[in-house]
Protein backbone atom coordinates (compact mmCIF):
# COMPACT_ATOMS: atom_id res chain seq x y z
CA UNK A 1 0.00 0.00 0.00
CA UNK A 2 1.42 3.26 -0.60
CA UNK A 3 2.41 5.50 2.37
CA UNK A 4 0.03 8.61 1.03
CA UNK A 5 -3.09 6.45 1.66
CA UNK A 6 -1.34 4.73 4.81
CA UNK A 7 -1.69 8.33 6.20
CA UNK A 8 -4.61 8.92 5.14
CA UNK A 9 -6.10 5.84 6.86
CA UNK A 10 -4.06 7.13 10.09
CA UNK A 11 -5.68 10.49 10.09
CA UNK A 12 -8.63 9.02 9.31
CA UNK A 13 -8.60 6.62 12.66
CA UNK A 14 -7.37 9.75 14.71
CA UNK A 15 -10.73 11.38 13.20
CA UNK A 16 -12.81 8.31 14.35
CA UNK A 17 -11.45 8.57 17.71
CA UNK A 18 -12.26 11.66 18.55
CA UNK A 19 -15.18 11.43 17.08
CA UNK A 20 -16.16 8.54 19.62
CA UNK A 21 -14.51 10.33 22.40
CA UNK A 22 -16.65 13.44 21.93
CA UNK A 23 -19.76 11.57 20.85
CA UNK A 24 -19.32 9.51 24.22
CA UNK A 25 -19.05 12.35 25.97
CA UNK A 26 -22.16 13.83 24.75
CA UNK A 27 -23.97 10.72 25.17
CA UNK A 28 -23.18 10.81 28.48
CA UNK A 29 -24.07 14.46 29.05
CA UNK A 30 -20.44 15.14 30.37
CA UNK A 31 -20.94 17.34 27.66
CA UNK A 32 -24.42 19.90 28.09
CA UNK A 33 -26.20 21.49 25.97
CA UNK A 34 -24.69 24.38 25.82
CA UNK A 35 -20.88 23.16 24.90
CA UNK A 36 -22.75 20.69 22.34
CA UNK A 37 -24.32 23.58 20.15
CA UNK A 38 -20.80 24.98 20.38
CA UNK A 39 -18.97 21.98 19.20
CA UNK A 40 -21.30 21.93 16.02
CA UNK A 41 -20.73 25.73 16.17
CA UNK A 42 -17.04 24.71 15.98
CA UNK A 43 -17.36 22.27 12.90
CA UNK A 44 -19.38 25.27 10.91
CA UNK A 45 -16.82 27.47 11.66
CA UNK A 46 -13.63 25.33 10.50
CA UNK A 47 -15.69 24.52 7.13
CA UNK A 48 -15.85 28.07 6.54
CA UNK A 49 -12.70 28.72 7.74
CA UNK A 50 -10.54 26.23 5.41
CA UNK A 51 -12.58 26.85 2.53
CA UNK A 52 -12.39 30.83 2.95
CA UNK A 53 -8.58 29.77 3.54
CA UNK A 54 -8.81 27.60 -0.10
CA UNK A 55 -9.43 31.00 -1.74
CA UNK A 56 -7.47 33.94 0.57
CA UNK A 57 -4.75 31.52 1.31
CA UNK A 58 -3.81 28.99 -1.28
CA UNK A 59 -4.55 31.22 -4.05
CA UNK A 60 -3.87 34.38 -2.92
CA UNK A 61 -7.23 36.27 -3.82
CA UNK A 62 -8.56 38.34 -1.05
CA UNK A 63 -12.14 37.50 -0.72
CA UNK A 64 -14.07 38.70 2.19
CA UNK A 65 -17.54 38.29 1.16
CA UNK A 66 -17.89 34.53 2.34
CA UNK A 67 -20.80 35.55 4.66
CA UNK A 68 -22.77 35.36 1.31
CA UNK A 69 -22.22 31.99 0.09
CA UNK A 70 -22.87 30.95 3.90
CA UNK A 71 -26.54 32.98 3.41
CA UNK A 72 -27.10 31.28 0.04
CA UNK A 73 -26.29 27.58 1.44
CA UNK A 74 -28.41 28.14 4.63
CA UNK A 75 -31.34 29.24 2.71
CA UNK A 76 -31.46 27.26 -0.21
CA UNK A 77 -30.94 24.22 2.06
CA UNK A 78 -34.08 25.80 4.27
CA UNK A 79 -36.65 26.20 1.26
CA UNK A 80 -35.54 22.53 0.36
CA UNK A 81 -36.59 21.11 3.82
CA UNK A 82 -39.09 23.66 5.07
CA UNK A 83 -40.66 24.65 1.71
CA UNK A 84 -40.24 21.78 -0.64
CA UNK A 85 -40.12 19.22 1.78
CA UNK A 86 -37.23 17.55 0.76
CA UNK A 87 -35.15 15.41 2.93
CA UNK A 88 -31.54 16.57 4.04
CA UNK A 89 -29.06 15.23 1.73
CA UNK A 90 -31.55 16.66 -0.72
CA UNK A 91 -30.78 20.64 1.07
CA UNK A 92 -27.14 19.49 1.74
CA UNK A 93 -26.75 19.22 -2.29
CA UNK A 94 -28.77 22.19 -3.14
CA UNK A 95 -27.26 24.14 -0.53
CA UNK A 96 -23.81 23.02 -1.73
CA UNK A 97 -24.07 23.53 -5.66
CA UNK A 98 -25.99 26.69 -5.62
CA UNK A 99 -23.58 28.73 -3.52
CA UNK A 100 -21.00 27.19 -5.64
CA UNK A 101 -22.71 28.25 -8.83
CA UNK A 102 -23.04 31.48 -7.60
CA UNK A 103 -19.39 31.43 -6.41
CA UNK A 104 -18.91 30.94 -10.30
CA UNK A 105 -20.56 33.42 -12.14
CA UNK A 106 -19.20 35.66 -9.50
CA UNK A 107 -15.95 35.14 -9.35
CA UNK A 108 -15.57 34.83 -13.71
CA UNK A 109 -15.52 38.90 -14.07
CA UNK A 110 -14.35 39.71 -10.43
CA UNK A 111 -10.86 37.94 -10.45
CA UNK A 112 -9.97 39.49 -12.90
CA UNK A 113 -9.20 42.57 -10.38
CA UNK A 114 -6.57 42.47 -7.77
CA UNK A 115 -5.74 43.24 -4.24
CA UNK A 116 -8.19 45.60 -2.58
CA UNK A 117 -10.09 45.92 -5.49
CA UNK A 118 -11.58 41.96 -5.22
CA UNK A 119 -11.73 42.70 -1.43
CA UNK A 120 -14.39 45.39 -2.24
CA UNK A 121 -15.91 44.04 -4.93
CA UNK A 122 -16.08 40.87 -2.79
CA UNK A 123 -17.36 43.11 0.04
CA UNK A 124 -20.20 44.16 -2.08
CA UNK A 125 -20.94 41.18 -2.95
CA UNK A 126 -21.91 39.66 0.35
CA UNK A 127 -24.04 42.86 1.17
CA UNK A 128 -25.55 42.49 -2.06
CA UNK A 129 -26.72 38.43 -1.70
CA UNK A 130 -27.86 39.52 2.26
CA UNK A 131 -30.39 42.75 0.97
CA UNK A 132 -31.70 40.70 -2.00
CA UNK A 133 -32.46 37.83 0.92
CA UNK A 134 -34.20 40.82 3.11
CA UNK A 135 -36.49 41.75 0.52
CA UNK A 136 -37.25 38.34 -0.83
CA UNK A 137 -41.25 37.28 0.91
CA UNK A 138 -40.88 33.99 0.19
CA UNK A 139 -38.25 33.29 2.36
CA UNK A 140 -39.13 35.65 4.86
CA UNK A 141 -37.66 38.50 4.54
CA UNK A 142 -36.38 40.93 7.43
CA UNK A 143 -37.79 38.16 9.50
CA UNK A 144 -36.12 35.29 8.64
CA UNK A 145 -36.97 32.03 7.47
CA UNK A 146 -38.15 30.62 10.49
CA UNK A 147 -39.81 26.70 11.44
CA UNK A 148 -36.20 24.88 9.99
CA UNK A 149 -36.29 21.57 11.56
CA UNK A 150 -33.02 20.28 13.25
CA UNK A 151 -31.90 18.00 10.30
CA UNK A 152 -28.56 18.41 11.67
CA UNK A 153 -26.76 16.21 14.33
CA UNK A 154 -23.51 16.39 15.32
CA UNK A 155 -22.45 12.84 13.36
CA UNK A 156 -23.51 14.44 10.61
CA UNK A 157 -21.66 17.96 11.29
CA UNK A 158 -18.62 15.69 11.93
CA UNK A 159 -18.29 13.42 9.64
CA UNK A 160 -18.93 15.96 6.83
CA UNK A 161 -16.35 18.10 8.17
CA UNK A 162 -13.97 15.52 7.54
CA UNK A 163 -14.80 14.76 4.44
CA UNK A 164 -14.23 18.58 3.09
CA UNK A 165 -11.03 19.06 5.10
CA UNK A 166 -9.56 15.33 3.37
CA UNK A 167 -10.74 16.98 0.30
CA UNK A 168 -9.37 20.43 0.97
CA UNK A 169 -5.66 18.59 2.34
CA UNK A 170 -5.58 16.98 -0.98
CA UNK A 171 -6.52 19.61 -2.91
CA UNK A 172 -3.38 21.27 -2.00
CA UNK A 173 -1.28 18.54 -2.90
CA UNK A 174 -2.45 18.11 -6.38
CA UNK A 175 -1.66 19.55 -9.09
CA UNK A 176 -4.06 22.10 -9.32
CA UNK A 177 -3.56 22.99 -5.68
CA UNK A 178 -0.05 23.32 -6.98
CA UNK A 179 -1.17 25.74 -9.90
CA UNK A 180 -2.95 27.80 -7.15
CA UNK A 181 -0.19 28.40 -4.66
CA UNK A 182 2.50 29.24 -7.51
CA UNK A 183 0.08 32.09 -8.73
CA UNK A 184 -0.15 33.30 -4.96
CA UNK A 185 3.80 33.42 -5.12
CA UNK A 186 3.68 35.25 -8.28
CA UNK A 187 0.56 35.15 -11.00
CA UNK A 188 2.94 36.53 -13.79
CA UNK A 189 5.74 33.79 -13.45
CA UNK A 190 2.46 31.60 -13.22
CA UNK A 191 1.53 32.94 -16.03
CA UNK A 192 4.72 32.48 -18.10
CA UNK A 193 4.91 29.15 -16.43
CA UNK A 194 1.51 28.20 -19.13
CA UNK A 195 -0.63 28.11 -15.93
CA UNK A 196 -4.34 28.80 -17.14
CA UNK A 197 -4.72 31.54 -14.15
CA UNK A 198 -8.11 32.69 -14.78
CA UNK A 199 -9.34 29.17 -14.73
CA UNK A 200 -7.44 28.33 -11.20
CA UNK A 201 -8.10 31.31 -9.65
CA UNK A 202 -12.36 30.46 -10.54
CA UNK A 203 -11.75 27.55 -9.58
CA UNK A 204 -10.86 27.66 -6.00
CA UNK A 205 -13.35 30.04 -5.59
CA UNK A 206 -15.70 28.35 -6.55
CA UNK A 207 -14.70 25.16 -4.28
CA UNK A 208 -14.46 27.47 -1.74
CA UNK A 209 -17.84 29.23 -1.93
CA UNK A 210 -19.88 25.30 -2.15
CA UNK A 211 -18.05 24.71 0.76
CA UNK A 212 -19.64 28.13 2.12
CA UNK A 213 -22.58 26.51 1.00
CA UNK A 214 -22.68 23.45 2.54
CA UNK A 215 -21.62 25.05 5.74
CA UNK A 216 -24.98 26.92 5.68
CA UNK A 217 -27.17 24.29 5.27
CA UNK A 218 -25.83 22.71 8.74
CA UNK A 219 -25.73 26.10 10.22
CA UNK A 220 -29.56 26.64 9.27
CA UNK A 221 -30.92 23.09 10.23
CA UNK A 222 -28.89 23.11 13.74
CA UNK A 223 -30.28 26.68 14.86
CA UNK A 224 -34.42 26.36 13.25
CA UNK A 225 -34.03 29.81 11.64
CA UNK A 226 -31.97 31.25 8.59
CA UNK A 227 -31.92 35.04 9.51
CA UNK A 228 -30.38 37.83 7.74
CA UNK A 229 -28.91 39.59 10.47
CA UNK A 230 -26.58 35.67 10.44
CA UNK A 231 -25.23 36.88 7.40
CA UNK A 232 -23.91 40.75 7.77
CA UNK A 233 -20.02 41.60 6.50
CA UNK A 234 -18.99 40.92 10.85
CA UNK A 235 -19.88 37.22 9.86
CA UNK A 236 -17.09 37.73 6.92
CA UNK A 237 -14.60 39.56 8.77
CA UNK A 238 -15.16 36.35 12.19
CA UNK A 239 -14.54 33.99 9.10
CA UNK A 240 -10.92 36.01 7.85
CA UNK A 241 -9.81 36.89 11.87
CA UNK A 242 -9.82 32.71 12.10
CA UNK A 243 -7.91 32.26 8.43
CA UNK A 244 -5.62 34.90 9.27
CA UNK A 245 -4.93 33.53 13.35
CA UNK A 246 -4.05 30.44 11.89
CA UNK A 247 -2.25 31.76 9.54
CA UNK A 248 -3.12 32.38 5.65
CA UNK A 249 -2.14 28.80 3.46
CA UNK A 250 -2.66 26.67 6.19
CA UNK A 251 -5.59 24.52 6.57
CA UNK A 252 -4.26 23.22 10.09
CA UNK A 253 -4.22 26.82 10.58
CA UNK A 254 -7.31 27.54 9.86
CA UNK A 255 -8.81 24.95 11.96
CA UNK A 256 -7.14 25.84 14.62
CA UNK A 257 -8.26 29.48 14.59
CA UNK A 258 -11.71 28.45 13.95
CA UNK A 259 -11.76 26.25 17.24
CA UNK A 260 -9.66 29.04 19.25
CA UNK A 261 -12.05 31.88 18.30
CA UNK A 262 -15.23 30.25 18.80
CA UNK A 263 -14.20 28.84 21.81
CA UNK A 264 -13.38 31.82 23.51
CA UNK A 265 -16.30 33.93 22.15
CA UNK A 266 -18.69 31.18 23.59
CA UNK A 267 -16.51 31.50 26.97
CA UNK A 268 -17.33 35.34 27.25
CA UNK A 269 -20.95 35.00 25.87
CA UNK A 270 -21.35 36.34 29.33
CA UNK A 271 -20.20 39.30 28.88
CA UNK A 272 -20.65 40.11 25.04
CA UNK A 273 -18.57 43.63 25.53
CA UNK A 274 -15.66 42.04 26.78
CA UNK A 275 -15.83 39.39 23.43
CA UNK A 276 -14.99 42.58 20.83
CA UNK A 277 -12.04 43.76 22.87
CA UNK A 278 -10.13 40.31 23.67
CA UNK A 279 -10.78 39.64 19.96
CA UNK A 280 -9.06 42.88 18.75
CA UNK A 281 -6.17 42.72 21.62
CA UNK A 282 -5.42 39.11 20.50
CA UNK A 283 -5.18 40.33 16.95
CA UNK A 284 -3.35 43.12 17.71
CA UNK A 285 -0.68 40.91 20.04
CA UNK A 286 -0.78 38.64 16.95
CA UNK A 287 -0.06 40.47 14.38
CA UNK A 288 3.17 42.35 16.50
CA UNK A 289 4.22 39.40 17.71
CA UNK A 290 3.69 36.75 14.59
CA UNK A 291 2.28 38.66 11.36
CA UNK A 292 2.01 35.28 9.60
CA UNK A 293 -0.26 33.76 11.84
CA UNK A 294 0.01 31.11 14.16
CA UNK A 295 1.30 28.46 11.78
CA UNK A 296 2.55 30.60 8.69
CA UNK A 297 1.74 28.94 5.54
CA UNK A 298 3.08 25.44 7.33
CA UNK A 299 0.60 22.74 8.54
CA UNK A 300 0.65 21.06 11.88
CA UNK A 301 1.75 17.55 11.84
CA UNK A 302 3.71 14.94 13.97
CA UNK A 303 6.37 15.64 12.04
CA UNK A 304 6.68 19.54 13.10
CA UNK A 305 6.27 18.36 15.98
CA UNK A 306 8.97 16.08 16.40
CA UNK A 307 11.28 18.47 14.53
CA UNK A 308 10.61 21.44 16.82
CA UNK A 309 11.81 18.73 19.68
CA UNK A 310 14.92 18.16 17.70
CA UNK A 311 15.87 21.73 18.28
CA UNK A 312 13.35 23.84 15.87
CA UNK A 313 14.70 22.59 12.13
CA UNK A 314 12.05 23.90 10.15
CA UNK A 315 10.13 20.57 8.05
CA UNK A 316 7.64 21.27 5.32
CA UNK A 317 6.21 17.93 5.41
CA UNK B 1 9.13 30.90 -37.62
CA UNK B 2 8.35 34.15 -35.53
CA UNK B 3 6.65 36.99 -37.56
CA UNK B 4 5.36 39.68 -36.46
CA UNK B 5 3.48 42.40 -38.83
CA UNK B 6 2.26 45.67 -38.05
CA UNK B 7 1.50 45.34 -34.38
CA UNK B 8 -0.29 48.36 -32.47
CA UNK B 9 -0.62 48.33 -28.99
CA UNK B 10 -2.14 50.76 -26.30
CA UNK B 11 -2.05 51.60 -22.68
CA UNK B 12 -5.74 53.23 -22.87
CA UNK B 13 -5.02 56.16 -24.80
CA UNK B 14 -1.31 55.96 -24.95
CA UNK B 15 0.10 54.56 -28.12
CA UNK B 16 3.16 52.10 -27.20
CA UNK B 17 3.73 50.49 -30.66
CA UNK B 18 3.23 52.04 -33.24
CA UNK B 19 3.21 49.49 -36.23
CA UNK B 20 6.53 47.32 -35.59
CA UNK B 21 7.16 44.56 -37.62
CA UNK B 22 9.52 41.61 -37.45
CA UNK B 23 11.17 38.39 -38.41
CA UNK B 24 12.62 35.75 -36.32
CA UNK B 25 14.22 32.91 -37.99
CA UNK B 26 15.09 29.18 -36.80
CA UNK B 27 17.95 29.33 -34.78
CA UNK B 28 18.44 33.07 -34.71
CA UNK B 29 19.04 35.16 -31.58
CA UNK B 30 17.04 38.23 -32.51
CA UNK B 31 17.41 41.77 -30.30
CA UNK B 32 15.31 44.40 -29.73
CA UNK B 33 17.42 47.06 -28.61
CA UNK B 34 16.26 50.86 -27.32
CA UNK B 35 15.95 53.51 -24.64
CA UNK B 36 13.74 53.42 -21.72
CA UNK B 37 9.90 53.76 -23.30
CA UNK B 38 10.68 52.57 -26.24
CA UNK B 39 8.26 49.50 -26.58
CA UNK B 40 10.38 46.73 -26.49
CA UNK B 41 9.30 45.41 -23.46
CA UNK B 42 5.33 45.58 -24.56
CA UNK B 43 6.30 43.87 -28.03
CA UNK B 44 7.55 41.23 -25.93
CA UNK B 45 4.77 40.56 -23.26
CA UNK B 46 2.45 41.23 -26.68
CA UNK B 47 4.07 38.38 -28.45
CA UNK B 48 3.61 36.09 -25.37
CA UNK B 49 -0.17 37.07 -24.88
CA UNK B 50 0.01 38.90 -21.59
CA UNK B 51 -1.13 42.03 -23.62
CA UNK B 52 -3.48 41.84 -26.51
CA UNK B 53 -2.83 44.15 -29.90
CA UNK B 54 -5.27 46.56 -31.12
CA UNK B 55 -4.21 45.33 -34.54
CA UNK B 56 -1.58 43.14 -36.07
CA UNK B 57 -0.63 39.97 -36.32
CA UNK B 58 1.99 37.45 -34.86
CA UNK B 59 2.59 34.40 -36.61
CA UNK B 60 4.39 31.29 -35.45
CA UNK B 61 5.04 28.37 -37.55
CA UNK B 62 2.28 30.03 -39.84
CA UNK B 63 -0.30 29.74 -36.79
CA UNK B 64 -1.89 33.09 -35.30
CA UNK B 65 -0.95 33.63 -31.95
CA UNK B 66 -3.29 37.19 -31.25
CA UNK B 67 -5.76 35.85 -29.14
CA UNK B 68 -4.28 33.02 -27.96
CA UNK B 69 -4.43 33.37 -24.01
CA UNK B 70 -0.94 33.15 -22.35
CA UNK B 71 -0.93 29.95 -20.97
CA UNK B 72 -1.72 28.33 -24.61
CA UNK B 73 1.69 30.31 -26.05
CA UNK B 74 3.69 28.54 -23.81
CA UNK B 75 1.79 25.31 -24.62
CA UNK B 76 3.15 25.96 -28.00
CA UNK B 77 6.79 26.54 -27.30
CA UNK B 78 7.35 30.31 -26.78
CA UNK B 79 8.22 31.23 -23.21
CA UNK B 80 9.19 34.20 -21.66
CA UNK B 81 11.56 35.37 -19.24
CA UNK B 82 10.11 38.01 -17.70
CA UNK B 83 11.52 41.48 -16.91
CA UNK B 84 12.50 41.75 -12.92
CA UNK B 85 12.95 37.90 -12.87
CA UNK B 86 9.47 36.95 -11.67
CA UNK B 87 10.90 33.70 -9.00
CA UNK B 88 8.88 31.97 -7.13
CA UNK B 89 10.90 33.67 -3.76
CA UNK B 90 9.08 31.14 -0.96
CA UNK B 91 10.07 27.98 -2.74
CA UNK B 92 12.99 26.52 -3.18
CA UNK B 93 15.43 26.53 -6.56
CA UNK B 94 14.53 22.39 -6.90
CA UNK B 95 10.74 23.65 -7.10
CA UNK B 96 10.91 26.95 -9.61
CA UNK B 97 12.62 24.47 -12.23
CA UNK B 98 9.96 21.95 -10.97
CA UNK B 99 7.29 24.66 -11.92
CA UNK B 100 8.91 25.44 -15.23
CA UNK B 101 7.94 21.68 -15.90
CA UNK B 102 4.52 22.28 -15.03
CA UNK B 103 2.91 21.18 -18.57
CA UNK B 104 5.23 18.73 -19.25
CA UNK B 105 4.55 14.78 -17.68
CA UNK B 106 7.46 12.81 -18.97
CA UNK B 107 9.63 12.59 -15.72
CA UNK B 108 12.73 10.88 -17.07
CA UNK B 109 12.85 13.93 -19.62
CA UNK B 110 12.36 16.43 -16.96
CA UNK B 111 15.07 15.00 -14.92
CA UNK B 112 17.71 14.98 -17.72
CA UNK B 113 16.73 18.55 -18.04
CA UNK B 114 17.14 19.87 -14.52
CA UNK B 115 20.53 18.11 -15.29
CA UNK B 116 20.88 20.31 -18.30
CA UNK B 117 20.33 23.60 -16.34
CA UNK B 118 22.46 22.98 -13.23
CA UNK B 119 25.46 21.83 -16.32
CA UNK B 120 24.47 25.48 -17.94
CA UNK B 121 24.06 26.98 -14.07
CA UNK B 122 26.67 25.17 -11.70
CA UNK B 123 25.78 27.93 -9.61
CA UNK B 124 22.48 26.98 -9.21
CA UNK B 125 23.02 23.46 -8.14
CA UNK B 126 24.97 24.72 -5.58
CA UNK B 127 22.09 26.59 -3.88
CA UNK B 128 19.44 23.97 -4.93
CA UNK B 129 17.90 23.38 -1.88
CA UNK B 130 17.90 27.67 -0.85
CA UNK B 131 14.50 29.55 -0.87
CA UNK B 132 14.77 31.50 -4.48
CA UNK B 133 14.12 34.85 -3.25
CA UNK B 134 17.36 34.71 -0.99
CA UNK B 135 19.20 34.87 -4.31
CA UNK B 136 21.54 36.99 -5.61
CA UNK B 137 19.86 38.84 -8.08
CA UNK B 138 22.68 37.47 -11.08
CA UNK B 139 20.92 34.00 -9.65
CA UNK B 140 17.37 35.22 -9.49
CA UNK B 141 17.97 35.55 -13.61
CA UNK B 142 19.79 32.49 -13.93
CA UNK B 143 16.84 30.83 -12.07
CA UNK B 144 14.00 32.39 -14.22
CA UNK B 145 16.17 31.30 -17.22
CA UNK B 146 16.66 27.78 -16.10
CA UNK B 147 12.86 27.46 -15.16
CA UNK B 148 11.81 28.39 -18.58
CA UNK B 149 14.43 26.18 -20.23
CA UNK B 150 12.37 23.30 -18.06
CA UNK B 151 9.76 23.79 -20.30
CA UNK B 152 11.15 23.17 -23.24
CA UNK B 153 10.49 26.25 -25.25
CA UNK B 154 11.70 26.59 -29.42
CA UNK B 155 11.83 29.99 -28.54
CA UNK B 156 13.25 31.71 -25.88
CA UNK B 157 11.59 35.49 -25.02
CA UNK B 158 14.32 37.23 -23.09
CA UNK B 159 13.50 40.41 -21.44
CA UNK B 160 16.50 42.68 -19.93
CA UNK B 161 18.24 39.75 -18.11
CA UNK B 162 20.86 42.77 -17.90
CA UNK B 163 18.86 44.25 -15.41
CA UNK B 164 20.49 45.77 -12.43
CA UNK B 165 23.17 42.73 -12.79
CA UNK B 166 27.40 43.27 -12.11
CA UNK B 167 29.18 44.00 -15.30
CA UNK B 168 31.06 40.50 -14.62
CA UNK B 169 27.22 39.10 -13.98
CA UNK B 170 26.29 40.14 -17.50
CA UNK B 171 28.94 38.95 -19.28
CA UNK B 172 28.71 35.20 -17.56
CA UNK B 173 24.54 35.81 -18.33
CA UNK B 174 24.98 36.71 -21.82
CA UNK B 175 28.01 34.00 -22.70
CA UNK B 176 24.92 31.44 -21.70
CA UNK B 177 22.33 32.71 -23.78
CA UNK B 178 24.64 32.03 -26.71
CA UNK B 179 25.26 28.81 -25.33
CA UNK B 180 21.75 28.37 -25.30
CA UNK B 181 21.24 29.50 -29.03
CA UNK B 182 24.26 27.15 -29.61
CA UNK B 183 22.04 23.91 -28.12
CA UNK B 184 19.10 24.90 -30.54
CA UNK B 185 17.13 27.20 -29.25
CA UNK B 186 16.09 30.44 -31.29
CA UNK B 187 16.33 33.66 -28.59
CA UNK B 188 14.44 36.98 -28.69
CA UNK B 189 16.57 39.26 -26.85
CA UNK B 190 15.13 42.68 -25.55
CA UNK B 191 18.40 45.01 -23.92
CA UNK B 192 19.11 48.23 -23.13
CA UNK B 193 22.76 46.93 -22.68
CA UNK B 194 23.22 47.39 -26.41
CA UNK B 195 26.88 46.64 -26.63
CA UNK B 196 26.39 43.19 -25.03
CA UNK B 197 23.19 42.36 -26.96
CA UNK B 198 24.65 43.24 -30.64
CA UNK B 199 27.79 41.12 -29.50
CA UNK B 200 25.92 37.62 -29.38
CA UNK B 201 22.77 38.44 -31.84
CA UNK B 202 22.54 37.63 -35.66
CA UNK B 203 19.72 40.01 -36.18
CA UNK B 204 18.60 43.36 -34.79
CA UNK B 205 16.08 45.88 -34.19
CA UNK B 206 16.36 49.21 -32.76
CA UNK B 207 13.29 51.04 -31.61
CA UNK B 208 12.39 54.46 -30.70
CA UNK B 209 9.05 55.76 -29.50
CA UNK B 210 7.45 52.76 -30.59
CA UNK B 211 8.55 52.28 -34.29
CA UNK B 212 11.57 50.14 -35.37
CA UNK B 213 14.12 52.89 -36.66
CA UNK B 214 16.93 50.76 -37.70
CA UNK B 215 17.20 46.99 -38.53
CA UNK B 216 20.34 44.63 -40.47
CA UNK B 217 22.52 42.15 -38.89
CA UNK B 218 24.18 42.52 -35.63
CA UNK B 219 27.37 43.13 -37.12
CA UNK B 220 26.04 46.29 -39.69
CA UNK B 221 24.11 47.62 -36.92
CA UNK B 222 27.32 47.73 -34.60
CA UNK B 223 29.41 49.45 -37.01
CA UNK B 224 26.50 51.81 -37.89
CA UNK B 225 27.23 55.41 -36.93
CA UNK B 226 23.81 56.31 -35.68
CA UNK B 227 23.44 53.19 -33.56
CA UNK B 228 27.38 53.83 -32.24
CA UNK B 229 26.48 57.49 -31.63
CA UNK B 230 23.01 57.00 -29.80
CA UNK B 231 23.62 53.31 -28.42
CA UNK B 232 27.07 52.60 -27.83
CA UNK B 233 28.78 55.38 -26.14
CA UNK B 234 30.65 56.94 -29.08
Amino acid sequence: MNSLVKADIRKLGIAAVLFAAIYGMLETEIIGAFWELNLVLIMINIILATSLNMINGYTGQFSIGHAGFFAIGAYMGAIMTVKLGYDMPVALIVGTISAGIVGFLVGLPTLRLNGDYLAIATLGLGEIIRICILNIEYVGGASGLMGIPRLTTFPMAFWIMVAILFFIKNFKNSAYGRACLAIRENEIAADTMGIDTTRYKVMAFTLGASFAGTAGVLFSHYFFIAHPASFTFMRSFDILTMVVLGGLGSMTGSVTGAIVLTFISAALSDFPEWRMLIYSVAMIVLMLYRPQGLFGDKELSLQMIRSLKMGGKKNDD
Amino acid sequence: MLEVKDLEVYYGAIHAVKGISLKVDDGQIVTLIGSNGAGKSTTLHTISGLIKPKSGSISFDGQELVGVPAHDIVGRGLVQVPEGRHVFSNMSVMENLDMGAYLRNDKDGIARDKEKVFELFPRLFERKGQMAGTLSGGEQQMLAMGRALMSRPRVLLLDEPSMGLAPLLVKEIFSIIKTINDEGTTVLLVEQNANMALSIADHAYVLETGRIVLSGTAAELAASEAVRKAYLGG
